[in-house]
């Protein structure tokens, strides 16, 4: 680790302050983060910490029965609080890591990194959630923008999430067996206006919606309507845990599986 | 009734009060008065020329206390080999040199280039990244085959090629294993690779230098398996050190596998850099590095033929494997492919004829040593699996096949070179059928089925040489060590006994099974006897653990040197009870006069030892303390057999370990939950090592899978409970203990069992092309095999 300076703000503006200087980093569960900077991959001259802003944690239900997730909420929490309400999502957060990632790492973290491997991106993709942030909104088909990329601006803290509730949903993750991230993970939702399906850990370009496989599934959600479908090898990724063609395979696997346990 | 104490109790280890208590005192744990840090830099490329390392800028940096290049180290040995090996034509094998620091070439990524020692150690790792080196980049020579083409680049550019050597065992045998061959009624082949592996030990290496120019004393604080070895090895070899002004100690060690047996650069550097600096320099590996620096395992590319006859007999075995050294020769890599494997070829079956040939490769990787098993597993790999292929293509029952070919009468004297003493086969094999409940196989299959997965069932057998080893054997075969044990047992005033062992634990659980046994011999309760190993300064020369050879040959020493003590102890007895030493008898710690009620304690007898008041002082000395070494005739064999019952997913080639059986013959066994416990991590190992664990180097030599998030160890969750047993016993027929070892067993015995039921489960569901699959058997390996 390099040398930086730790801020605690008490309150969200002060937290946007300190994020306004230069070389300035948030910091969440720190659970992507300070093994990076353990690595000594980053060097931000200084980590604001948004662990002590209660306004950015916990879960509850808006007006329109959405599930409002505070960008600093910890997974644990998630997995707890949200059970009675959106069973699918607080599975998803209730298998993420350990529990130690789980009572450290946070919603806001995960999405703002964007990890092609990891899970809450499916959730956000395959919910139609909206991140909102400091400054707007931004709906999840405009937030990921590629492998470890988003909509964000520097500095711009994610303050919340809101997942419109699906009348059914499931997550299914196969596990990578090393870092048990996704190898590939899919989340699908059906709502009243048609099945949204998120898939993580596959391609190279990050999480994606399989528009074929909604299609399908919008008409008759049953495992049985993809059986005709398949997906390109070629924007997969490929690395020691699975082939670009093994990867493809599994989307589809996992996609009937999830349906299935939508019931 | 389970014995409650001494021989054959399953006593708690009592070491595990300060390791589940956080009270271990591991050698990061030390911090000495003034100690400097250390911080190596290191090649980030596999192979390059080295013209230049500029260290100016770094030695300028905060905290900054000397920053050593190679040429400090001139006149400094290289790291030395301990074994030599001698190849088929009779000539020895190639045996490059290995600087503490790089000169003229790095040869992996990982490579130590220099060493800056400073306050802190984020001052020495900062100053590290401001050394400058120019390294000229050259091709990496990474697969074993391209790198014996010629016109290959070559890793050492002062030998002929990048052949170690090109050996052959047993070399007289060749012709007629060839002709066996050609008129053999069915020959079954097989290509395999039996994968290289990452250590993993869970404590990483650490080395404390340490000086004392008032005495000229140099001390190292090591992660070891073994002190008094580096302790040679290192003061003779690489510093130039005499023994008595050299201590080595080796606290509380986390874990070795293998990989903590031999002498690393780091040691060598921090003890040489504490003398110049006349300061303590500490050096703590960090899980990165080791990725990158502790020596590896296995890694070898076989191809196996089994010769038959029409009624399935055994008549052939003929094998060609290359064996990856890497980039320098580790303190024991030659005799891993060649003596801990190709003697162990046999297996547990009568084959007249066998012929191994090894062709041991540099290669820019990191250097192959031994881990866990250490050859022997590469051996019962490959023959379970093609015995388990031969069955098929004949069409007999794996389990007929092996019993038919068995050896069932001992002592046997293999075609390769080695003589089991005792074994009964059929008996551990009848026994793991039996916990394996392999008569229920059927109706689980059937439950699997019902579920949509493919289920499997996995049998092997298993022998390995333990107890290493005769020296006079080794000595014949290349060993530049003798290989005895040693053991000094102190007996104070008032009857307590220190024993002081050669032999290293870490994690093995000595301090309770050593006690158990000197307890039972005198009858006395395990917690008077302590017992202390792992610092140079107050244990006799040992040659430390590994090839699970702790009980069988430190054991038989301690064994000795108590019976020396009982002796001793006997004749004082004798004199204070005005007998004859002869009608002295030892009972539960008091001696007795024949026939009579006249006795004395144990306590008395010592302290009339330290207090000779009334004491044969004509006859003999008083005090008792006594050392023995003990130099075994022969090798352990201990065997067994494992199965694994295997369910796998058919959409996703996902394997699932659903029951796993291990039935071994340990011979005499000291402390049954030690053993359970030793049997229990093998397992894990060798099931990790079946379905989890791959070492990939890229195309420019980066290892892929250099941390956790890449290289994937078992973890419970891939683990099922196991059913073992090691009732079977033939005792070992040439230790006082009757005991084999058992430390590597699982490790050992597991992995063919796994693959084995791998394919039986994927035969089963008529993908009668898969014959094979290379470890580890991950989903997408299998899901890939499926697809033809
Ligand atoms: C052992 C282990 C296993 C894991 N397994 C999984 C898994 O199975 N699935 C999975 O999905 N993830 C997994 N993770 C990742 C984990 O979920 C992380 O917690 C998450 O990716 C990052 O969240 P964090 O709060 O720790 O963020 P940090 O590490 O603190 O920050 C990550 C990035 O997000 C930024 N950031 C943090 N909070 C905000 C915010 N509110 N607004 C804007 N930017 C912000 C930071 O500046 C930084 O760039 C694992 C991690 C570990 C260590």
């Amino acid at each position: 680790m390099y040398a930086f300076e730790l801020v605690r703000p008490a309150t969200l503006d002060e937290a946007v302050t300190a994020l306004g200087t230069e070389e300035a980093q948030a910091l969440g569960g720190g659970q992507t983060l300070i093994p990076t900077l353990k690595q000594r991959l980053a060097a931000p001259a200084k980590l604001v910490c948004l662990g002590g802003l209660a306004e950015l944690k916990g879960v509850c239900i808006d007006d329109d029965g959405a599930v409002c997730v505070g960008g600093a909420t910890p997974h644990a929490v998630v997995a707890a609080e949200a059970a009675a309400h959106y069973p699918a999502l607080a599975a998803l957060a209730g298998n993420i890591g350990d529990p130690a990632v789980r009572n450290r790492g946070t919603i806001g973290g995960s999405l703002a990194n964007n990890d092609p491997s990891a899970c809450y991106p499916a959730a956000a993709l395959g919910s139609g959630a909206t991140i909102r942030t400091v400054n707007r909104d931004i709906a999840a088909d405009d937030f990921f923008q590629g492998m470890f990329t988003t909509a964000l601006e520097d500095g711009e803290i994610i303050t919340e999430v809101r997942f419109p509730v699906p009348e059914r949903a499931a997550y299914q993750k196969f596990e990578q067996p090393a870092s048990r991230f996704a190898l590939v993970g899919v989340f699908v939702a059906k709502y009243a206006d048609g099945v949204r399906v998120a898939v993580t850990g596959a391609s190279e370009g990050g999480v994606f919606r399989w528009a074929e496989a909604e299609a399908a599934l919008s008409a008759d959600f049953s495992a049985a309507a993809i059986a005709g479908l398949s997906l390109e090898a070629d924007m997969m990724i490929g690395d020691l845990h699975g082939s670009p063609e093994y990867r493809a395979h599994l989307v589809k696997v996992l996609t009937g599986r999830a349906v299935t346990a939508a019931g | 009734m389970p014995k409650d104490h001494g021989i054959g109790a399953s006593s708690k280890r009592r070491e595990d009060v300060r390791f589940l208590t956080g009270r271990g005192r591991y050698t990061d744990d030390i911090n000495l008065q003034g100690q400097a840090h250390a911080c190596f830099v290191r090649s980030q490329v596999a192979h390059g020329r080295l013209n230049g390392v500029n260290t100016d800028a770094a030695a300028g940096m905060p905290g900054v206390i000397r920053v050593f290049t190679a040429a400090d180290f001139e006149g400094v040995g290289g790291l030395p080999c301990g074994w030599q090996v001698t190849d088929r034509h009779g000539a020895p094998m190639q045996e490059p040199g290995h600087p503490v620091l790089a000169t003229g070439k790095v040869r992996h990524v990982g490579d130590p280039i220099a060493l800056v020692v400073a306050e802190t150690y984020d001052q020495a790792r900062d100053a590290a990244e401001a050394v400058v080196v120019d390294i000229e980049e050259l091709e990496p020579v990474l697969d074993m085959k391209a790198a014996l083409a010629d016109g290959a680049p070559k890793v050492h550019d002062d030998l002929t090629s990048n052949l170690c050597y090109d050996w052959g065992f047993v070399e007289e045998n060749r012709e007629a294993v060839n002709k066996a061959f050609e008129t053999a009624h069915h020959v079954t082949t097989l290509d395999l690779v039996n994968q290289r592996l990452v250590p993993n030990a869970m404590e990483p290496r650490v080395a404390i230098g340490d000086y004392n120019f008032a005495t000229d004393d140099s001390t190292l604080y090591t992660t070891s398996q073994n002190p008094h070895v580096i302790r040679l090895l290192m003061g003779a070899f690489v510093l130039g050190i005499p023994e008595h002004k050299l201590r080595v100690v080796a606290p509380d060690v986390g874990g070795g596998f293998g990989s903590k047996i031999f002498h690393y650069a780091e040691e060598a550097a921090v003890t040489f850099a504490a003398k110049q600096l006349r300061r303590p320099v500490k050096w703590t590996c960090t899980r990165s590095e080791s990725f990158v620096t502790d020596a590896q395992g296995r890694d070898h590319v076989t191809k196996i033929e089994l010769a038959l006859d029409a009624e399935g007999h055994f008549q052939a075995i003929r094998t060609e494997t290359y064996a990856n050294m890497g980039a320098y020769l580790s303190t024991f890599a030659p005799s891993i492919p060649t003596w801990l494997h190709g003697t162990l070829m046999a297996g547990n079956y009568k084959t007249p004829l066998i012929y191994v040939n090894v062709k041991a490769v540099f290669t820019n990787t990191v250097p192959v040593d031994a881990y866990r098993g250490a050859g022997r597993p590469e051996a019962t790999f490959q023959l379970e699996r093609v015995i388990d292929k031969a069955a098929r293509e004949i069409g007999m029952d794996p389990v007929e096949l092996r019993r038919k070919n068995f050896i069932t009468e001992f002592p046997y004297a293999t075609p390769v070179a080695v003589e089991y003493d005792t074994g009964d086969y059929n008996a551990t094999l009848d026994k793991l059928l039996e916990i394996a409940d392999v008569a229920g196989f059927e109706a689980r299959l059937a439950e699997s089925k019902a579920r949509g997965k493919l289920r499997g069932l996995g049998i092997n057998c298993y022998i390995e040489a333990c107890g290493i080893a005769p020296s006079h054997l080794v000595g014949q075969l290349g060993a530049r060590a003798g290989l005895y044990e040693s053991a000094t047992v102190r007996v104070n005033a008032t009857g307590g006994l220190v024993v002081m062992t050669g032999s290293h634990s870490h994690g093995q659980g000595h301090e309770t099974s050593f006690a158990q046994v000197v307890a039972d011999m005198i009858g006395i309760p395990e917690n008077m006897i302590e017992i202390v190993h792992g610092d140079t300064a107050n244990t006799p020369m040992g040659m430390g653990t590994y090839g699970s050879r702790s009980l069988a040959v430190g054991g038989s020493a301690m064994v000795k040197a108590t019976n020396k003590i009982i002796a001793k102890a006997r004749k004082i007895a004798a004199h204070l009870m005005e007998a004859s030493p002869e009608d002295i008898e030892l009972k539960d710690g008091r001696f007795t006069v024949a026939g009579t009620d006249k006795s004395v304690a144990w306590g008395d007898v010592t302290l009339a030892a330290y207090v000779p008041h009334n004491y044969p002082l004509d006859e003999i000395e008083p005090g008792l303390e006594e050392t023995a070494f003990y130099d075994p005739n022969n090798f352990t064999y201990p065997a067994g057999a494992y199965a694994c019952e295997v369910e796998v997913d058919p959409e996703t080639g996902k394997v699932t370990v659903e029951r796993f059986a291990a039935a071994d013959d340990f011979g005499n066994i000291v402390n049954p939950m030690i053993v359970d416990g030793q049997v229990h991590g093998g397992i894990a190992q060798g099931i990790g090592q079946a379905l989890l664990e791959t070492t990939t180097y890229d195309e420019y030599g980066q290892l892929l899978s250099g941390s956790y998030m890449d290289y994937a160890m078992p973890r419970a969750s891939d683990v099922p409970f196991y059913a073992v047993d090691h009732s079977c016993q033939t005792p070992c027929t040439h230790n006082p203990l009757g005991v084999k070892g058992c430390g590597e067993a699982g490790a050992i015995g597991s992995p063919p069992a796994v693959v084995n039921a791998v394919v039986d489960a994927l035969q089963r569901a008529g993908m009668t092309h898969i014959t094979h699959i290379d470890m580890p058997l991950t989903p997408s390996r299998v899901w890939a095999a499926m697809q033809g």
